[in-house]
């Protein structure tokens, strides 16, 4: 009982001091900007924020859940790609010399700025921000998911030999598995970067998400938005990367990550 | 070309090499020729690094010799055999996996149904000691504990021949006296041959009907002792004058080799 309690009490004073530190910080923040009156298109104060953005509340929806959808639908599309290429290219020595080098090309290029000829060949659209997406995700998840695939102890592999198993039900029983805390640590920095994508074929052509709107309340001068919509697409951000540490420690109990803290960016 | 007269285990002239990373050859057993009669206790020893567990691997058909040939009831060994249940070195479980499920993995390999076979899995792991260790990890195991898992999983497919390297190796004096009579006793009921590689004298005495000798590199075999002691052994055994005739002999071959050539 007395365990339980100073548990509790430490967690509540963890996070009070947590609550204390951000209201410290906005309060300081509203009363510099009163005092030095500093320009709203500068850095507006954090009621400015809360009020301007609030105004937009109608439409806030419908470009965060187009965001969302380029997010998800790019990082998915960059798993059900990226996992079987990196298959193939830990099974076959002969697709591993013909996709390498492409992929190293296509991994030294600043994906962003292919986003601008990605959009001309695709057109505009969810479907193609998804892709942009996708595009940024996939490397990291091939990379991770191929040296998973290989790194899978050799006397484990001569255990299987040794019972004559076929190559699928090693792959299924044995190096999937294996694989699979290698994939889920790329795949935490695979969605990162799904947003990064998203946001930025946003800012290359597009008619609605958030990052559209941080263009346009940009060209407008109205900070106070940008500000609001950053801090919702980084709840974004945060949010799919704590789905995917869930994920994380439900397929692969036996691994206890280290780090289940976003990356920094 | 199988017959009943051929041995269950032949290896002649076989060398295998190694290519290490720097280039250079390594050649781990040189020519090596020998016959495993069926339901013999054959125990290997000799020093680390003579090509105790390259012998194991080529009878296991895990890997190919260089030069030679291994045969399994006569037949040249093309793929690895089925009759043959590996226990390595290392426990090698897949980390997944709790105790119970990584002890019906063969199976699964096989392509057998696990279900009939789960009583069995049970009662192996009890008898080695981990009842009430089912469904733990083997995270959660000390290494002689993981050991004994991986004991119980080469057994529960029932294989012809049993290759067994070092299994007692990171056991306590005890367990280890336990498990060597646990085994024989299996040894002994459900028939099988064994290839067991140690360091221990006393326990390649112990158990055997015969002993194979190794030099250092290049790996050969310099003494085949049968081991005539009367069967069944008990933990008294290894007191008797007989018994430490045999275990002279063979320390002598051991150290004569690693001091001498
Ligand atoms: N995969 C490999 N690549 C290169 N060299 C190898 C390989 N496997 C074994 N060797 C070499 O072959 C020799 C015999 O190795 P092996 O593992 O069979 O010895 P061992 O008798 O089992 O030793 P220990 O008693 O220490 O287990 C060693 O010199 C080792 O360096
Ligand atoms: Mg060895």
């Amino acid at each position: 009982m007395a365990a339980v309690d100073t548990t509790l009490r430490r967690t509540l004073i963890e996070y009070g001091q947590t609550t204390l530190a951000v209201v410290v910080l906005l309060v300081g923040w509203e009363v510099l900007c009163n005092v030095l009156s500093v320009p709203k298109w500068l850095l507006p104060a954090p009621s400015q924020i809360a009020a301007d953005t609030w105004e937009i509340r109608a439409v806030l929806p419908m470009h965060f859940g187009a965001t969302l959808a380029a997010v998800v639908g790019g990082f998915v599309l960059a798993i059900v790609t990226g996992i079987p290429i990196a298959v193939l290219v830990v099974y076959s020595p002969f697709l591993r010399r013909v996709i390498f080098p492409f992929l190293l090309t296509l991994q030294s290029v600043p994906k962003v700025a292919l986003a601008p000829l990605l959009l001309l060949w695709i057109g505009y659209g969810l479907h193609s921000n998804m892709i942009v997406a996708a595009t940024v995700a996939f490397f990291p998840i091939v990379i991770n998911t191929a040296t998973g695939l290989e790194s899978v102890d050799k006397e484990l592999l001569e255990l299987t030999r040794s019972l004559d198993a076929s190559t699928a039900r090693v792959f299924w029983c044995v190096r999937l598995p294996w694989a699979l805390p290698y994939i889920f640590s790329s795949l935490k920095v695979a969605i990162t970067l799904a947003v990064i994508g998203a946001v930025v074929a946003e800012f290359v052509g597009s008619d609605k998400g958030l990052g559209y709107l941080i263009l346009t309340s940009s060209g407008a001068m109205k900070t106070s938005v940008m500000f609001g919509v950053l801090l919702l697409l980084s709840l974004l951000g945060i949010a799919s990367f704590y789905a995917v540490a869930w994920a994380e420690r439900r397929l692969c109990p036996w691994y206890l990550p280290t780090n289940t803290d976003p990356p920094a960016i | 070309m199988a017959s009943a007269a051929a041995p269950l285990v032949s290896l002649e002239g076989v060398t295998r090499r190694f290519v290490t990373r720097s280039g250079t050859d390594v050649t781990a057993l040189q020519e090596v020729s020998l016959a495993i009669e069926r339901d013999q206790f054959v125990t290997v020893v000799g020093p680390s690094g003579c090509g105790k567990t390259t012998l194991l691997k080529l009878v296991g058909g895990i890997m190919p010799p260089t030069l030679g040939t291994v045969r399994l009831n006569g037949e040249v060994l093309a793929r690895p055999s089925r009759k043959v249940g590996m226990v390595f070195q290392r426990p090698v479980l897949l980390p997944w996996r709790s105790v119970f499920e990584n002890v019906l993995f063969p199976l699964e390999m096989l392509g057998w149904r696990t279900a009939p076979r789960k009583d069995e899995a049970r009662r192996l792991i009890e008898l080695v000691g981990l009842g009430g260790f089912e469904n733990a990890l083997p995270s959660e195991l000390s290494g002689g504990m993981q050991q004994r898992v991986s004991i119980c999983r080469a057994l529960i497919y029932e294989p012809e021949l049993l290759l067994m390297d070092e299994p007692f190796g990171a056991l306590d004096a005890m367990t280890r006296e336990d498990l060597s009579f646990e085994l024989l006793r299996i040894w002994n009921e459900k028939r099988k041959t064994v290839m067991f590689v140690t360091h221990s004298i006393t326990e390649a005495v112990l158990l055997a009907d015969r002993v194979i000798v190794m030099t250092a590199r290049p790996g050969r075999v310099v003494m085949d002792v049968p081991i005539t002691l009367p069967r069944p052994r008990t933990p008294d055994t290894e007191f008797t004058a007989e018994f430490k005739d045999f275990a002279k002999t063979i320390k002598s071959a051991v150290y004569a080799e690693a001091r001498g050539c």
